[in-house]
Order: structure tokens, then C-alpha cells, then sequence
């Protein structure tokens, strides 16, 4: 349903009534494209279309079918949580009795009746976030854009603003948010795509992307370097087909399985040829992993890890 | 699951004009209620005018005209046009703030006219003006001001520097969309208010100036703006600085909105 080409020419698609994230490192370009999908910025590359608008040529109609959520408070400190919400909501085009009473309706439904009246300088972070979330709500918007919505919330409060966003889902809405937290997008999203300088490293639901780096990580430990050179090498040869990383301190291997037999058969093959490993462990991969190989490795190493 | 999308925002589109003037009121009104929850940018509307008129008076009063209640004629008119000149660049250093924090990211993804932002936090300015100058003329009536022409003549004036004022907020606009923090606006502003506010007829009289100062002054519209204002409330006519004043600012109008609107729709 809706679409958009990156500034790379990379294209993601994101379906109706789904939660799509975004997962990038600080800089990747993820508040930028949230801001050209929202008509703020210019779209300086290809395309964007949502709901069938095209955003550069369309965004007076994009503006009236989205709800969008800054990362920065996008709100007025000086003004009452009331205020705010009638004046968004008689911009979006609302009377003064319908945005009073939509904004009455949102305000219970984020529990923030009680402090209506009050002037945002007293609110928590907590408040806020969800008060902004509430602010761009006030026309039912089809998709709801969110620009990491639960950054510098404490946990209890994040995860009433999983079950907020959940709850939007299931009334109708789309959803696009970013995160820097992987945790978040594991819990939440239908899809994902992990973005760096601009580019898409790699999309798909988050099972898809564990699955890129294999089902299972196998860790070969040597002391010694000379070792560790000729076992890489032996192992390249055995399993070509084998993903092969270096950890940080690069003494040990780490090597993507797919099957526990491969495994086995591995090491018996380097025992064979004494190169027992020092060291060696299992483990099944997080999507941590994923993002942690993705975003570390240069551009061409990244694109061999998600098999292009 | 049944998905319904019960927008409720309009859906006919209006024409451009009606739209930033819905918009515009609307965002007026904002910056209404922040002046109303935040006493402390009345301080620029009331206090300052009360101050001024009160440090003037009885500081320079005696000295450059003899006494206080003398003087009132010369001041009144010099503070309405100096505090009002100090709060013109309002909108500019509004306009950078709202950038600042992120509110005007918000404004850009509403289906909203573009300038509405700016045109409301300059619509609500003419009211600041009001306050401003109902104050002015209120403290100097309260010691003792009693123009000749009344205060029909007295309203008349007032708008006219309300006018003229909202004219050079349209330059501050400009500069707040041109430049970076609104700490430069606010810098630039206190350099206009002291240079155009002080080396004009405003407090004192011009005529023992050294000859560059009293050049300047002569020049200044600052200096039009007041001789303007005593003449309508002392003769009850319309005089020449007057309609020269309503030029000029007509003349500021037509070259800085368009700029304003064109490096606005480029550059925020």
C-alpha cells in the first residue's frame, strides 16, 4: 500500500495494518526519510507514494492522511495539553466542537485527563510522548509516523507505548517508526529494514533477517595466529558456502551453520588435521547480531551477509 | 477486522486564500495563549512601556523641558513608538525558536497553508502592539498627559505606529527566516532598537546633536513616525509626516512580504 524509493533508489514497501520499523545507528538517515515521507524535506530521490499520493507532487492530500510524531517534543510547552490538542486539531481542518471532542476522547484514552488543563512545562517525558502521540491522532490519520517514539522512556512507560502502538494497528492504522532499539523492533514490528548511509542493508520480518546470518553461530577460539590463518583457511575450503567473521580482538571465528552436523563434521576435520581449536562455543543468533554485523562491516562485506 | 478511516478533516479543498486565513487565525490564537501562560513575554507589552514612560519622564524630564508635566508631551508619543519598535522583532525570534524546538516540524506535516505559521505569530503581533501602546498612553494619562486633540486623536496615532511597526516586523520576519539562532535576531534587534530608538526626536530634541547624530536623526523614520503622532494629537489633523509614515510602511509591505513569502518557501 504504501511505497517509496530511498534516496539510493532502494525501494521498501510497507502493506497496510502492518508495523513497519526502521533500525539504523545515529546518522543512517532514518529521521530524514521519515521527514520527506511526512513533506517536510524535499524528496530528492526517486519516489514516494502513500496510499496511492505521490508525496512530492501530491502533499496537501499526503498531509491530511498522516500522523506524525518527531523525534524532538513537537508540541507547545507553554500551552495546556487541551490547547495543543484543539489547535492541531483545527489545522488538520476540524471544527472547534470536533477537535475539543476528539481531543477529550484522546486525552482519556492516554490517560491524561486529569493534567488536561495543565501547561506542558509540567509534564514528564513520559506525558509528553504520549501527548504528541495523541496530538497526531486527532484525524484518525491512516498512517501514523513515528520518529523513535520510546527513545529516553523508562521501560514500564515503553512498553505501554508498545501496547498503545499495538492497539493502533489493530484499530486500522498503519504504522512506521523508527528505533535504535533492536529489542523494540523484534517485539513490534512485521518488518523491518536495517538502514545505514542512506541504503537499505537489509529488509524483511524479523525471523527473515535472523535467518540471514545463519540458524546457528559456531565460535573457534586459537591462541595461537598462525593457527587461526590456516584453520580460516581449511574452513573456507571445507565449507565454502560458510559465512566467516572475525570477532573484534580477532582471535576467534565466527562462523554462520546451518546444520549441527556440518558442525560436528568440521571439527573433526580440523582435529584431523591438529588444528584443534583452543576454544569453541555455540550460540543461536539474536537480531542484535544481525544489526551488530550489518552496521560494523564495510558496505561489501555487508551484502555478502545478506546474500546478494 | 474492520478498517475504518473516518477522517474527518475536510476533504473539499478550500482556496488558498481562505485557508491561510483560517489557518492564520488559528495560529494567531497560539501565540495569544503562550503570551496569556507565559507572564513573562507580557513583560515586554506592559512593563516596558510603564517603565519607560516612568525612567523618561522624571530622568530627562526636567532637564529638557523643565519639568516632568511639560516633558509628557515630547515623551508619550517618543515611548509609544520606542516600545513598540523594541517588540517588532517578536515574530522573527518566535519564528527561530519554533524551529529550534521541533514545533515547526509539526506545522510542516499538517495540511496547513505554508506561511501560516509566520503570518499568525504575525497577525497576533498587532494585538502586542495594542496592549503596548494602551499602556504607554495609560501611564502618561496618569501623569498627567492631557493632549489637545483628545484621545480620538490619541487612537488614531496609536494606530499609526501600530501600522508602521507591524510593517518592520515583516523585515524581522525576513531576518528570522534568514538567519541561524534567534539569539542573532534578538542581537540585531537591540542594536535597531538603541540605534533608531535613541538618535531620533523620540526623548530628546535634535536640535543640539553634533551634526552627524542630528543627520541621522533627521533621516530616521523613527523620527517621522513621532513628529506624525505629536501633530495628529496636539492639531487633530492628518499632517504630512503622517502620510509619509503610511507610505513608507506601505512601501516596506509591498517589498517585504513578497521576499519574506519567497525565502520562506525556499529556505524553511
Amino acid at each position: 500500500m504504501v511505497r517509496k524509493n530511498v534516496v539510493d533508489g532502494v525501494s521498501l514497501t510497507i502493506n497496510q495494518g502492518e508495523i513497519f520499523s526502521i533500525l539504523g545507528p545515529n546518522g543512517a538517515g532514518k529521521t530524514t526519510l521519515l521527514r520527506m515521507l511526512s513533506t517536510q524535506l524535499p524528496v530528492d530521490g526517486g519516489t514516494a507514494s502513500i496510499f496511492n499520493y505521490d508525496v512530492s507532487k501530491q502533499p496537501e492530500q499526503v498531509r491530511r492522511i498522516i500522523g506524525m510524531t518527531g523525534q524532538f517534543t513537537t508540541i507547545d510547552n507553554d500551552l495546556t495539553a487541551m490547547e495543543n490538542m484543539e489547535i492541531i486539531g483545527r489545522l488538520n481542518g476540524l471544527s472547534r466542537k470536533q477537535a475539543l471532542s476528539r481531543a477529550d476522547e484522546l486525552l482519556e484514552r492516554f490517560s491524561l485527563t486529569n493534567v488536561k488543563a495543565k501547561e506542558l512545562s509540567a509534564f514528564s517525558g513520559g506525558m509528553r510522548r504520549r501527548l504528541d502521540l495523541a496530538s497526531s491522532l486527532m484525524t484518525h490519520p491512516r498512517l501514523i509516523i513515528l520518529d523513535e517514539p520510546t527513545t529516553g522512556l523508562d521501560p514500564i512507560t515503553r512498553s505501554e507505548m508498545w501496547n498503545t502502538i499495538r492497539q493502533l494497528v489493530n484499530e486500522g492504522s498503519t504504522v512506521l517508526l523508527t528505533t535504535q532499539y533492536l529489542e523494540e523492533a523484534d517485539q513490534l514490528a512485521d518488518h523491518i529494514a536495517i538502514i545505514r548511509n542512506g541504503k537499505v542493508m537489509a529488509q524483511g520480518t524479523p525471523n527473515d533477517l535472523k535467518n540471514l546470518i545463519g540458524d546457528t553461530h559456531l565460535e573457534i577460539r586459537y591462541d595461537n595466529k598462525h593457527q587461526m590463518r590456516d584453520a580460516q583457511r581449511i574452513i573456507s575450503g571445507h565449507l565454502p558456502s560458510t559465512h566467516i567473521s572475525r570477532s573484534s580482538e580477532s582471535d576467534t571465528l565466527i562462523l554462520n551453520m546451518k546444520e549441527s552436523t556440518d558442525m560436528l563434521d568440521l571439527l573433526n576435520h580440523l582435529h584431523d588435521l591438529n588444528l584443534t581449536p583452543d576454544e569453541f562455543s555455540t550460540s543461536k543468533p539474536s537480531l542484535d547480531d544481525v544489526f551488530v554485523r550489518i552496521v560494523s562491516q564495510d558496505t561489501g562485506k555487508a551484502d555478502k551477509a545478506i546474500g546478494k | 477486522m474492520t478498517t475504518t478511516f473516518p477522517t474527518t478533516a475536510q476533504t473539499t479543498t478550500l482556496s488558498p486564500i481562505i485557508t491561510l486565513m483560517k489557518d492564520t487565525i488559528t495560529l494567531a490564537k497560539r501565540s495569544l495563549l503562550k503570551l496569556k501562560h507565559n507572564p513573562g513575554a507580557l513583560v515586554d507589552v506592559i512593563l516596558l512601556p510603564i517603565i519607560f514612560m516612568i525612567m523618561f519622564t522624571y530622568l530627562f524630564g526636567g532637564a529638557v523641558a523643565g519639568s516632568a508635566t511639560k516633558y509628557l508631551a515630547t515623551v508619550v508619543p517618543g515611548v509609544v513608538a520606542f516600545a513598540l519598535l523594541m517588540a517588532s522583532s517578536n515574530s522573527g525570534t518566535q519564528l527561530r525558536e519554533d524551529i529550534e524546538t521541533g514545533v515547526f516540524d509539526r506545522f510542516k506535516s499538517l495540511p496547513i497553508a505554508r506561511m501560516a505559521p509566520l503570518t499568525g505569530m504575525l497577525t497576533a503581533d498587532i494585538i502586542r502592539y495594542a496592549i503596548a501602546s494602551l499602556f504607554a498612553v495609560a501611564a502618561g494619562y496618569i501623569m498627567g498627559w492631557r493632549p489637545q486633540a483628545g484621545f480620538g486623536w490619541v487612537l488614531l496615532a496609536n494606530l499609526l505606529v501600530i501600522f508602521v511597526m507591524w510593517c518592520v516586523s515583516w523585515v524581522f520576519a525576513l531576518i528570522g527566516v534568514l538567519v541561524k539562532s534567534s539569539g542573532t535576531i534578538s542581537a540585531l534587534s537591540t542594536l535597531t532598537t538603541m540605534v533608531l530608538g535613541f538618535v531620533s526626536n523620540a526623548i530628546v530634541p535634535i536640535d543640539t546633536l553634533p551634526a552627524v547624530l542630528r543627520a541621522f536623526a533627521r533621516i530616521n523614520p523613527v523620527t517621522y513616525l513621532v513628529d506624525a503622532y505629536r501633530v495628529m494629537v496636539t492639531q487633530g489633523i492628518l499632517g504630512d509626516e503622517a502620510l509619509a509614515a503610511l507610505l513608507a510602511g506601505g512601501m516596506t509591505l509591498m517589498v517585504f512580504i513578497p521576499l519574506t513569502a519567497i525565502f520562506y518557501h525556499k529556505k524553511i
